[in-house]
């Protein structure tokens, strides 16, 4: 399957390698250096490279190519995914632990994902109901399209095999749902319940998918005057923000950022609160708004320096939002109860929800 | 700082240049010197006596190895520590040699000994490590070492030693393929392990060494497809793709029928109608001769096993179900991927590539099946480029009539995009859509020459391409657009574009008769400043006016020519002389010349915008080869569907009756269920799917009274297995409740996916669970997946009456035929099998106890009675999992031989929804045939109805036959009287329910439900207090004080479900009656110690009272 490994960073510098068949010489890279030159951005080198010899399977995070060699017939989801793998575990070793601390120390455990002997002086299981809205809003403010995708992370340090079972109020708004391997799907399917021996730590339980016919709460509207003038070198920008469906709950984190076009030489704004930037180089505009205050609405306000001579662009930039609610779960999902049997002791159990902007966009 | 003074150290040997390499940015230079010096300092950790020196050398070393640097002068300093005692030490020793022993053999031959000392240490890890490290060190002299330790391995007691070998055998083979055959024995061996932890690395294994040997998959074919769900994520994708690959070579296409008429449909359309009638009379015959479609309960099997991982985690797997679904899935089933490749969209963005790559093919086969999730292929701005492409093409190819004017608007967005690629393609998209789709094509047009004037010329030049291309569809009526375009020459720059428009106007020089003349007139002034592609398009124009207009054009010509002669590029200097000769007449040009209006002027067929994914579904999808669309190295073809499918009964497997029974007397609280009946005289409860007592219609598994033995038995196995390692010693620390818990967990997770066993009627039920709503519609699809799925097993004959109207007779059929086919269906119970029990092997001659689940102990197999099973792992709670209890109907000696036995199956009726589902087994216990079994003169109360089940033809002597009826009970416990007949005899029979199952569970919401208890209580006030709620107090008995305890009581007394609560000693159920569909509502409280309360809200008052006494009596036992 995957042959070798190469770690590439943002200077194009192999600064790693691995191999676990016979070693390939790191000269294949370039076949790589060459397709993230015709791709001009990072995000659109092909994930899958064909060269004479071999075949280059490669994932773009953190500022790093992970790029696997592959030399036969492989799903590439299989590599893709299992490049992934590597590196959330390398965001998770690397985050926790000092490097070279201590090597893993390998197990078997009779429950693939739970080490054995885990012990903890406080037992706690904490879970987190984090939904994201992914929405796209056009130009008079109605939603194009809108969706919410959630997860429930979990961080639960409990000793010895703990079982758990977690138990919604509402489940049938979960319409499509993904599972960590610990959670026994036959449980789901006939009583909508989460039944599920945890791994150790922190692991993400479940992803879900709120079903289509629910409508959903758009807790955010943005008001947006963005105009370019065929004669004139200067533009005018005001765009708004302002709470809408948040179910009585502070919108906070927002942040706003916005991709200029490109004759967009300069912008001289005004922000009601927060702070903002324009970069001239990437014409990125970032406003970081903070929190909503329903009673005065954040606004950023001013002008655009457009090149002179060139003509007006044709597309209004596309307003990218993110917020945060705490304490909300839009959907309006709800844990029933988590139980646990197995073990003896009483754990301390918490769930938390959020509600963030996923891909929200705002089309002007 | 520069590599030259570096260098310069390391030549005059000094070691003094004292830069701290570790941690260094590896970019930069002057490592080498650095590495000199340290190899040295290196050499004497690891010749150290201290093993936290030689651990950080290590550590050092691969460091190094990592970064791409040369370690391999180190390697005889290294190679000695491979006998370390530090494990941790070890560990790294042995990347290294991984990495080095390749190019010093000899020295690497140094540690062999190590290694085989390890194969032989008591620890499972060491075992393991020592053979992977030997397998990978790719040595050729040690392949017979290898070979020996790979044997070795494969029958070695611990799974992951087992699994490790098999990970071994691909190495090996790489390394020597003469190998081969002794490999193939040991992935044969491999193959029948039973544990999940080797079943996705044998695959893998056999994968790469025997792809072609299919045969090696027969056997274990059925207990792959049960193990599937429990083999980690990775060795899933590698069964699900290989079983893709068997099943299209054992197993007729579900599509056939339809593909047949798609065939025949086209003939009649292209062939001459002399063929025709010769042709159909065949096609007649054929169709005459082919059997109706019944799909292979194997085939069934694995479609509805794999159904589950499409929520899985993890994209790979989700995606290797989706491709199976697709290759392998009757076209109505398909549907159910879309969802789930939908919900992979929101992965990483490579995982979208790949995932949109493959929607693309599947939207063009299957473009239903993604419409409803048209609006999840929306671009957003700050998609990357490539994956804004690939939505398109989804985009586009899902659109149709009812939804282009949405996909139109969509585009317009994009078309403003700053992203200029992405606008070049979404015109292409709108050029695709307006040739497909006829009502839009002048509307798409008109946008396109509009975007004409758009200021970006890259978008203009795109737009001239793609009308270009529509023009050629109806030129007649667009001369206007000609102009236009003719007009554009004037600004427009893009080689390609300009291309286009110059052969636009030599096309149809015809409807522009004015304009194209003059057109040449300016691209021969500018000829010697134009493209290669604009030249070559200038002559074929001058070359066309010459023939249609020679007047006014034929000096123009010339001079075209003229300097097309003189042009630098051959091609074009080519092209000038040979249209010369052809278009101007000369005394040489002889015969062609005559032509030449016919060879430039002939009709052109319009160019057909198409998919670049179209029948890209040759190759298998979700793979590599797919996503190039180019055959990679080491592709598997993905067959077709063979014309006569190969004999079913290979899958047969016969197991041995030692590995049934081991060590069951030591496990008492086990999963257990005898084989075979104990005592012929006894009449155990039935064998049926129906047995597990399923609460309701969302129940998606069933189960089969062998599926669960077998994963019972197989459980042991594993059990076994993990027993023996615990003995290895080496787990010390696994404390016993651990194991417990585990073995809990497992049978919990298996009960799932091997209760739907291969016959079972899973298949109609999941349908149901989809579609509760759309049941009616669903039904008759239900109807023949069951004749598809109908085997020996009694169950399916069950579902054989769930339409009485059409049809019903034919899973008896098949199944009769069946039962002939196979050769052990007559033998004892030795040849019960594990796994597959429940498809080919008939049932034992006496109904085997099977109620599904789990015994609390020995002692109630063997009495064969039902199994009210209690204490189970605390998850079991479900009603779902609840027992069933089977009542007698005929005893055997009153029926002369002839055993009926029923049970409340508790799963809606199919018939009738206000039915109580019957379920009926009938087993012949007599020398004769029993014929003609039916149901006859019901005698009932008023509003009773009975709906018998179709009458069975025949019965074997000692076979059993299960079926379903209906019976309208009219939500009373009164009895139903019928007479059961044989072709001989007639038995007088009657049926009385208890109350629990003159109901069905209702699903609700603690609020839902508090809100109906209200309305309950008020309505009662209204009339007499009291009257729809009944209360009573009672002690709950020392085994009954647990949670799911008290549930399974609750749910096994009644068909109810349960209610969440969010108090803790509450609990809750809600079902409704089936005939009037009214509400019970059930609580119980739970006070201190063993005081409860129960509490019933019903309207209908006798219910409530009965079902008050019966379960007060349920939580008493």
């Amino acid at each position: 399957m995957i042959h070798s490994l190469f770690l590439i960073n943002a200077s194009g510098d192999i600064f790693l390698e691995k191999h676990w068949k016979s070693v390939v010489s790191r000269s294949v890279c370039d076949y790589f250096f060459e397709a993230q030159e015709r791709a001009s951005e990072a995000e659109n080198v092909p994930p899958v490279i064909s060269t004479p010899h071999h075949y280059l399977l490669s994932v773009y995070r953190h500022k790093i190519f992970f790029v696997a060699v592959i030399q036969t017939e492989v799903p590439p989801l299989f590599v893709i995914e299992f490049l992934h793998r590597v590196v959330d575990t390398f965001q998770d070793y690397f985050g926790s632990t000092n490097v070279g601390d201590q090597l893993p120390t390998g197990q078997l455990s009779v429950v693939p994902w739970r080490r054995t002997g885990v012990k903890y002086t406080n037992n706690e299981a904490y879970f987190d109901v984090i939904e994201e809205i992914d929405a796209i809003i056009d130009k008079s403010g109605s939603t194009i399209t809108a969706e919410i995708q959630g997860v429930i992370d979990a961080c639960v340090k409990l000793t010895g095999m703990p079982d758990l079972t977690l138990s919604f109020m509402n489940p049938r708004l979960l319409d499509d749902v993904s599972f960590h391997p610990c959670v026994r799907f036959k449980r789901w399917e006939s009583e909508r319940i989460l039944s599920f021996i945890p791994p150790d730590g922190n692991f993400r339980l479940l992803s879900y998918h709120v079903s289509a016919q629910n409508l959903v709460a758009i807790p955010v509207y943005v008001k947006h005057n963005i105009n370019f003038r065929d004669s004139s070198s200067l533009g005018r920008f005001e765009i708004t923000v302002g709470p809408k469906q948040t179910m009585g709950k502070t919108i906070e984190g927002v942040m706003v950022t916005s991709q200029m076009p490109k004759g967009v030489l300069n912008m001289s704004l005004t922000p009601s609160q927060g702070t903002h930037i324009f970069d001239p180089v990437t014409k990125l505009l970032t406003w970081d708004v903070g929190k909503i205050n329903p009673q005065k609405l954040p606004s950023l306000k001013g002008s655009m320096n457009l090149q002179a001579g060139t003509s007006k662009p044709d597309e209004n930039p596309t307003i990218n939002l993110q917020f945060k609610i705490q304490q909300l779960a839009i959907s309006g999902l709800k844990v029933n109860r988590l139980d646990m049997y197995g073990e003896k002791y009483k754990p301390f159990k918490g769930i938390k929800y959020m509600t963030k902007a996923g891909k929200f966009q705002v089309r002007t | 700082m520069a590599a030259s003074p570096a260098y310069g150290e390391e030549k005059g040997g000094s070691s003094s240049l004292g830069e701290p390499e570790y941690g260094h940015d590896p970019a930069s230079g002057g490592i080498f010197a650095s590495d000199y010096k340290r190899h040295d300092d290196l050499k004497e950790m690891l010749d150290s006596n201290k093993d936290s020196l030689k651990l950080e050398a290590m550590k050092r070393i691969v460091a190094m190895i990592a970064r791409g640097k040369n370690a391999s002068d180190l390697f005889p300093a290294v190679v000695k520590n491979v006998a370390c005692k530090n494990i941790e030490v070890k560990k790294l020793v042995y990347v290294y040699l991984v990495r080095y022993a390749e190019e010093q053999q000899d020295l690497a031959l140094l540690s062999i000994s190590t290694f085989q000392r390890g194969l032989k240490d008591p620890n499972q890890l060491i075992r393991a490590s020592a053979l992977r490290v030997l397998s990978s060190i790719r040595v050729p002299i040690i392949v017979p070492i290898m070979m020996l330790a790979i044997k070795e391995a494969a029958s070695d007691m611990s799974p992951y030693v087992r699994k490790t070998a098999a990970h071994a055998i691909p190495k090996l083979y790489s390394l020597d393929s003469d190998q081969k055959d002794q490999l193939i024995e040991v992935i044969e061996k491999l193959l029948a392990d039973k544990t999940t932890l080797v079943a996705g690395s044998v695959v893998m294994a056999f994968e790469e060494v025997c792809p072609e040997r299919i045969d090696l998959i027969h056997k274990n074919y059925r207990k792959l497809c049960n193990l599937l769900i429990d083999v980690e994520e990775w060795g899933q994708v590698v069964i699900i793709n290989m079983l893709t690959r068997y099943a299209r070579t054992q197993f007729l296409s579900p599509n056939q029928n339809e593909s047949l008429l798609e065939e025949s449909a086209e003939k009649a359309f292209y062939g001459s109608e002399e063929e025709d009638t010769k042709d159909a009379k065949a096609e007649a015959a054929s169709l005459a001769k082919r059997k109706p479609y019944v799909m292979d309960p194997d085939h069934r099997l694995l479609l509805r096993n794999t159904k589950p991982l499409l929520q899985s985690r993890n994209a790979a797997v989700v995606m290797a179900v989706a491709q199976l679904y697709f290759h392998l899935a009757p076209k109505a089933e398909v549907g159910v991927i879309a969802k789930a490749l939908v919900r992979l969209l929101r992965s990483h963005s490579e995982v979208q590539y790949v995932v949109l790559q493959n929607v693309a093919t599947m939207s063009i086969k299957r473009r239903g099946m993604f419409e409803p999730y048209l609006k999840s292929f929306y671009i957003r701005s700050t998609d990357p480029t490539q994956i804004k492409i690939l939505k398109l093409e989804v985009l586009t190819n899902l659109a149709n009539e009812t939804n282009i004017s949405t996909i139109l608007r969509e585009f317009q967005t994009y078309i403003r995009s700053m992203d200029k690629d992405f606008v070049a393609a979404t015109i292409q998209a709108i050029g695709r859509c307006a040739t497909n789709i006829g009502k839009v094509r002048d509307t798409c047009l008109n946008g396109l020459v509009q975007l004409l004037s758009n200021r970006d010329e890259l978008v203009v030049a795109e737009s001239v391409v793609v009308i270009k291309k529509l023009l050629q569809m109806q030129p007649a009526q667009h001369s206007e657009i000609i102009k236009h375009m003719a007009k554009l020459t004037d600004n427009i720059q893009v080689p390609m574009a300009r291309a286009s428009i110059l052969w636009l106007i030599g096309e149809y020089c015809e409807h522009v008769p004015k304009i194209a003349p003059d057109v040449l007139r300016k691209m021969a002034k500018s000829f010697t400043n134009e493209e290669d592609i604009v030249k070559l398009q200038v002559i074929n124009l001058a070359a066309k006016l010459y023939l249609t207009n020679s007047k006014q054009s034929k000096l123009l010509t010339q001079y075209v020519l003229n300097l097309a002669k003189y042009d630098q590029n051959y091609d074009i200097r080519d092209r000038a002389r040979f249209i010369r000769q052809l278009i101007v007449p000369t005394e040489k040009s002889g015969a062609l010349n005559k032509y030449a209006k016919k060879l430039f002027l002939a009709q052109k067929p319009a160019p057909i915008l198409e998919s670049s994914f179209k029948d890209r579904d040759h190759f298998q999808l979700g793979s590599l080869s797919h996503l190039l669309n180019a055959k990679a190295v080491g592709y598997q073809e993905l067959p077709d569907w063979p014309d006569e499918a190969p004999d079913p009964s290979v899958r047969n497997v016969e197991v041995p009756e030692w590995t049934k029974c081991t060590s069951r007397e030591k496990r008492k609280e086990k999963v257990e269920k005898p084989f075979y009946s104990d005592s012929e005289g006894e009449s155990g409860p039935t064998e049926s799917a129906d047995s597990e007592p399923e609460s309701d219609s969302e129940e998606s598994g069933s189960s089969s009274s062998s599926g669960t033995s077998s994963s019972s038995s197989d459980e042991e196995d594993e059990e076994e297995e993990e027993e023996e390692e615990e003995g290895s010693g080496e787990q010390s620390e696994d404390k016993e409740g651990e194991e417990e818990e585990e073995k809990r967990k497992k049978r919990k997770e298996k009960g799932g996916p091997w209760k739907a066993s291969p016959g079972s009627v899973g298949s109609e039920e999941e349908e149901e669970a989809e579609g509760k709503k759309v049941k009616k519609a669903a039904r008759p699809q239900g109807k023949k997946s069951h004749a598809e799925t109908s085997s020996e097993e009694a169950s399916a004959s069950e579902s054989s009456s769930s339409g009485s109207d059409s049809g019903t007779e034919a899973p008896t059929v098949v199944e009769a035929k069946r039962r002939k086919t196979v050769p052990s269906s007559k033998a004892g119970p030795k040849e019960i099998s594990l796994l597959d029990l429940d498809d080919f092997t008939p049932p034992p001659p006496q109904p085997v106890p099977s109620s599904s689940i789990i015994s609390t102990s020995l002692v109630t197999d063997l009495e064969g009675l039902t199994l009210t099973d209690t204490s189970l792992a605390p998850a079991l709670l479900s009603p779902a999992f609840g027992a069933v209890r089977t009542y007698e109907l005929l005893h055997r000696m009153a029926g002369e031989g002839l055993s009926v036995e029923y049970c409340f199956s508790r799963r809606p009726f199919p018939g009738d929804p206000h039915m109580v589902a019957v379920q009926i087994q009938i087993s012949n216990n007599t020398d004769a045939e029993v014929k003609s079994l039916r149901v006859s003169e019901p005698k009932l109360l008023a509003g009773m109805r009975i709906q018998e089940f179709p009458e069975i033809e025949s019965l074997a002597p000692g076979d059993t036959a299960s079926v379903v009826m209906g019976i309208d009970f009219c939500d009373s416990t009164q009895t139903a009287n019928f007479q059961l007949c044989t072709h001989t005899r007639h038995f007088y029979v009657s049926i009385q329910p208890p109350v629990g199952e003159l109901m069905a569970p209702v699903f609700m919401s603690e609020n839902e439900f508090r809100k109906e208890q209200e309305h309950l209580a008020r309505r009662g006030e209204g009339k007499l207090t009291g009257m729809s709620e009944i209360t009573e107090k009672l002690t709950l008995p020392e085994k009954c004080r647990s949670d799911h305890a008290i549930v399974q009581q609750v749910t096994s007394a009644a068909n109810v479900g349960r209610v969440p609560c969010g108090a803790d000693n509450e609990y809750r159920f809600a079902a409704k009656t089936v005939t009037s569909g009214s509400l019970v509502l059930i609580t119980l409280e739970w006070r201190e110690g063993a005081a409860a309360q129960l509490t019933v809200n019903s309207e209908k008052m006798v219910i409530g009272t009965m079902l008050v006494k019966d379960i007060i009596q349920a939580l008493a036992q």
